[in-house]
């Protein structure tokens, strides 16, 4: 029996919007994988709750007017793992949220709720830095759209106003075109597991697939939130892929990142992985875009 | 025999498959009260004052206990036979409520309310003043001079020191050219994890009370709650539904007789108790970690000379199962690998940490790991297969114990290593694998267990059982040795089935609840026993039973007793198999006979002062990711020499089951604690890393059938066994692999990062720059 003072049911946007307005203490839940977790531990006991989850107008993915990916914020893991879309366009997103929990996590969480929580460990958190995602909420006044990298302001906190849900991610045309990437989960098991460390890795090639044009990575767990690496990034751009590369670019994102030591695991431990993680993401990454390594 | 020995379906399978099966949560009564622990949010104590008005103030809540208001009745909570001997039995340390804080966890006050949101609530509500005391996790520390100190009784923390002796160590160890191999060995705290958590009600019925409980232990629980509550003990009943598992937590009084005292203190209405995960982790019991200390000296032939083996066992803060555990590890070093010379010592130590108790092996996972460890340390030392130097020095055949009287009838242990060797294809790996030198190698490593199947002479070993002839031919039957998802009770029926000479062990109906003002007298589920002990009486009463028949067939027929048998559910005449009667028609004809009525049943109990030797191994292959400090398991057999197989489906479970354990013991299981407070960090199942099924390979089990002379069925130990072997299996396979030898569990990736570094395997320049 959870202790809870009220549920709210929200049955649109719209509605939603007004009882956010109205219970200004209420927490939002989508699946509730993370908010009732909370609430049984009693950190959040007795808290009134606002469910979204009967909104169906926020499920499911979609290409958008400018070719974007819109992937609705209560579509939940195993959709998206599933979704024709992703698999075509990122599926690195799909096979990143594949690797959450179990498959009952995965059938009754979702992504808004995995980036609204704020967690640096999410597991869909570093392959959409790493896509540039945009986040779109909505709210009294209408639709407000931010870069990812803005949305997450500290750990377990994110930019959600007062009067707004999130409503969609975004993964823009540009960032997904020609684009291919790898996820690589750091557990300490193989399922219902936490990320030690997760890295996530995205390439084109140029048209002979010679030399990288772009590359992008981005880890979960390396700092307080989900992290861009600029150096490493600037090491391989513009390079021909090669072993030697991969090296390089992997020691490099030691100057982007910043892991705490914790009980659950050193800095020196998620560092070390880090870079080895980095150099098996991008060699497997070019691999995936028809490149090779040198 | 032909009812014994096949791969029958379970008795209970169909209601388990079907959800139909009933807890003790399924059985609990509208209107519980429902029971909450103020667990103590400080290592140690002394608990100064407790204020209740807060909680007492919210709506629902009916009482609010203290370690204040509790009788000042220690009493002990092993699940160990009572013993006429004061000096043999459990120490009594422990009060249903404490105001002395022994570690983060401890019990200091119930909340009982009407709902479950109004205990949990009237529990945070609850405002504990403590006056602090300095605590000691380690085991090393406790021991030394000034340490904190946890009980009166017990100075200086050493709840008990034992040792053993063979020949002259101290002489031997001066044979000139000796090799010395010497190690210290750690092994973690890690909790059972079984399914269901413990759980229990209690309420008052015609004055006495009842408690339905998740126990492994009834009969033992009634006389523990009565000791705690100050009654007779047969003022208590206990009733044991299905449970959800056990492994050895609930071999131990755990919050019965509490729960028992609740319903007393609200007058008699039912209360329910029922642990989280997070309570069962930190506030149950947990198994030992026991830290060893061997010294081995070796001749250049390979034969070992003499031995030292310390062990110290960290019982955290109440005595429980207290030295047991490890006397039976360390009594198992002088017989594992026999030596002339030996001196063994064995310390149980209290610490501020969980209290330790039964865990399925019972000391020798832990003791496992450091003889197999050590033992292939020697093999490496001197230059030998380790699979060599293990035929070469493990116990022989016809080696005999003269404390249990346990004799080594067969070469099990060769013929289960061969058995192994020959699955894992051990000779061409091992090469194959020696020629691996990049990032990602492999390795194969063996360890073998010793393991004895029951408690005898330690311990009283008696079984009883009832069997009544129902009117259509079967056969009730009940017994207090209990079915906890190991599989008892098919076995039981196909014993039974046996014995009496029924068609089918469906004949038999297992009444699995016990209820210990009905099920004849038994002491539970532990060690690995069940089958075995059950064996004796069920052959015993049996008889009975088949002798109260035939005296009834040879009125209903005029044939002599002594011509007649019971065979598939039918009376015969031995002289010509002709079938004279069924087991109805007798049972019918006997019942309703208006002059001579009669309901055939049969009791009896056995004591049985045997023991039996369970051997077995374990062959494991792992690939080591060096840079990426994992390992995984590719392949992993456990060979067992556990007597005739009963069940053999249900006995390949039974392996697979500890294999998993034995994985997730070897490479991620591990409670931890924080150094500064003593709080416990990852009491959960999602940080504390439980193996899953993702994380194993295929479980093969394979079996040498060597009848146990001892054993009406020929039948022994299988319960803990295949739990014992694996970590050690999986540690030579790292050293086989890397040539790292690591000598403590687990072997997760933050002791490989560290244990590669320092081997040079590998090295993160950038840490010399910060």
């Amino acid at each position: 029996m959870y202790d809870m003072k009220a549920l709210y049911e929200a049955e649109s946007v719209q509605d939603a919007i007004r009882l956010r307005l109205e219970h200004p203490e209420a927490q939002i839940i989508a699946g509730g994988s993370d908010v009732l977790v909370q609430m049984r531990e009693g950190k959040r006991s007795g808290k009134e709750l606002i469910s979204i989850y009967m909104i169906d107008a926020l499920r499911g993915v979609s290409l958008d007017e400018e070719e974007n990916l819109r992937i609705g914020s209560l579509t939940s893991f195993s959709h998206i793992t599933r979704d024709p879309l992703i698999q075509k366009y990122c599926n690195v997103l799909g096979e990143a949220v594949d690797q959450v929990g179990s498959p009952q996590i995965r059938n009754i969480g979702t992504i808004g709720g995995n980036t609204c929580n704020g967690v640096t460990s999410a597991d869909s958190a570093s392959t959409l830095h790493a896509y540039e995602a945009i986040v779109e909420l909505t709210g009294k006044d209408g639709v407000r759209r931010i870069p990812i990298h803005d949305f997450y302001i500290r750990a377990g906190q994110v930019d959600i106003r007062p009067d707004e849900i999130q409503t969609a991610i975004l993964i823009p045309k540009a960032s997904y075109e020609n684009t291919f990437g790898h996820y690589i989960k750091y557990g300490m098991r193989n399922a219902m597991e936490i990320a030690t460390l997760g890295c996530s890795v995205n390439v084109r090639l140029s048209a002979d697939r010679g030399t990288i044009q772009r590359c992008r990575i981005a880890y979960g767990v390396a700092g307080p939130v989900p992290m861009r690496c600029p150096t490493a990034e600037a090491t391989a751009n513009g390079q021909r892929p090669s072993g030697e590369l991969a090296g390089r670019f992997a020691r490099a994102v030691i100057d982007d990142i910043n892991p705490r030591d914790s009980w659950r695991a050193s800095k020196a431990f998620r560092q070390h992985i880090a870079v080895e993680m980095a150099k098996r993401a991008l060699t497997r990454a070019v691999e995936l875009a028809g490149g090779e390594m040198a | 025999m032909n009812k014994v020995g096949r791969s029958e379906v379970r008795v209970d399978g169909f209601d388990k498959a079907s959800g139909r099966t009933k807890y003790y949560e399924d059985r609990i009564p509208a209107g519980a009260l429902y029971v909450r622990i103020k667990h103590a949010e400080i290592a140690h104590a002394m608990v100064r004052s407790i204020d209740t008005s807060t909680a007492e103030a919210i709506p629902g809540v009916v009482k609010v206990l203290t370690c204040f208001d509790v009788p000042d009745l220690p009493f002990p909570t092993a699940g160990h036979p009572w013993s006429m001997d004061p000096g043999h039995q459990d120490v009594a340390d422990r009060h249903l409520l404490n105001r002395h804080v022994r570690y983060w966890g401890d019990d200091v006050a119930v909340v009982i309310a009407e709902n479950e949101v109004a205990a949990n609530q009237g529990v945070r509500a609850l405002k504990v003043e403590y006056d602090p005391l300095p605590f000691v996790l380690d085991v090393q520390k406790a021991m030394e001079p000034g340490a904190p100190q946890l009980h009166e009784r017990f100075p200086g923390n050493i709840l008990k020191h034992t040792d053993l002796r063979k020949g002259d160590y101290q002489a031997a160890i001066r044979e000139p050219g000796l090799i010395k191999v010497e190690g210290w060995y750690d092994t973690p705290t890690v909790q059972h994890c079984h399914i269901e958590n413990h759980g229990c009600f209690a309420y008052e019925e015609n004055g006495r009370i009842v408690v339905v409980s998740s126990t492994q232990i009834p009969h033992i629980i009634r006389r523990v709650v009565g000791q705690a509550l100050g009654r007779p003990w047969a003022d208590i009943e206990i009733i044991k539904p299905y449970i959800g598992g056990g492994f050895g937590n609930k071999q131990d009084a755990l919050y019965e007789p509490l729960c028992a005292w609740c319903t007393t203190q609200v007058g008699g209405r039912c209360v329910r108790l029922d642990c989280s995960r997070e309570e069962t982790f930190v506030s149950n019991r947990v198994r030992h970690a026991i830290r060893f200390h061997i010294v081995t000296w070796l001749r250049k032939d390979g034969v070992i000379a003499a031995r030292k083996v310390e062990c110290f066992s960290n019982q955290g803060a109440y005595a429980s199962h207290g030295h047991s555990i490890v006397a039976k590890a360390m009594g198992s070093f002088p017989q594992h690998y026999p030596c002339d010379n030996m001196e063994c010592d064995a310390w149980t130590v209290f610490t501020n940490r969980p209290a330790a108790g039964a865990m399925r092996g019972y000391g020798m996972p832990q003791a496992s790991f450091a003889d197999e460890s050590n033992i292939e340390d020697c093999a490496r030392a001197l230059g030998m297969d380790s699979y060599e130097f293990r035929k070469k020095n493990i116990m022989p055949q016809g080696f005999h114990d003269g404390f249990s009287g346990n004799t080594n009838y067969y070469d099990s242990y060769r013929q289960c290593m061969a058995k192994g060797a020959a699955y894992i294809d051990y000779e061409r790996k091992k090469k194959e694998f020696s020629h691996d030198t990049g990032d990602i190698r492999r390795g194969i490593g063996v360890a073998t267990f010793w393991y004895n199947t029951a408690v005898y002479p330690i311990s009283l070993e008696t079984s009883s059982n009832r069997m009544q002839l129902n009117l259509d031919g079967t056969v009730t039957f009940q017994c207090g040795e209990t079915e906890i998802g190991q599989g008892a009770d098919t076995a039981y029926a196909q014993m039974v089935a046996e014995a009496v000479g029924l068609k089918s062990y469906r004949d038999v109906h297992v009444k699995s609840c016990q209820d210990t003002d009905i099920t004849p007298t038994g002491l539970g589920a532990y060690a690995s026993r069940q089958t075995y002990v059950a064996g004796f009486s069920i052959r015993q009463t049996a008889d009975i039973l088949r002798g109260k028949i035939l005296e009834r067939a040879c009125q209903e027929t005029r044939q002599a007793v002594g011509n007649m048998d019971i065979v598939d559910g039918m009376i015969v005449r031995k002289n010509d198999d002709a079938p004279l009667m069924s087991l109805k028609e007798l049972a019918m004809t006997a019942q309703y006979d208006p002059v001579h009525s009669q309901h055939i049943t049969a009791e009896s109990t056995y004591t049985i002062r045997n023991n039996a030797y369970s051997f077995g191994c374990t062959f494991a292959e792992v690939e080591v990711d060096i840079p990426l400090c994992k390992v995984t398991v590719k392949n992993i057999v456990n060979v067992h020499d556990c007597g005739k197989l009963i069940n053999p489906a249900l006995a390949e479970a039974q392996v697979h089951g500890g294999m998993s354990m034995a994985i997730g013991y070897g490479l991620s299981e591990q409670l931890i604690f924080d150094e500064k407070t003593g709080k416990p960090l990852n009491g959960n199942l999602l940080d504390y890393k439980l193996s899953t099924f993702m994380d194993h390979p295929h479980l093969e089990a394979e079996f040498v059938e060597n009848a146990e002379p001892t054993s009406p069925f020929g039948t022994k130990a299988l319960g803990e066994p295949p739990a014992c072997s694996g970590a050690p299996a999986i540690r030579n396979a790292i050293l086989d692999a890397t040539g790292v030898a690591i000598d403590r569990t687990p072997i997760n990736p933050h002791v490989l990062f560290a244990e590669f570094t320092k081997a040079g395997l590998i090295h993160d320049d950038w840490r010399e720059e910060e």
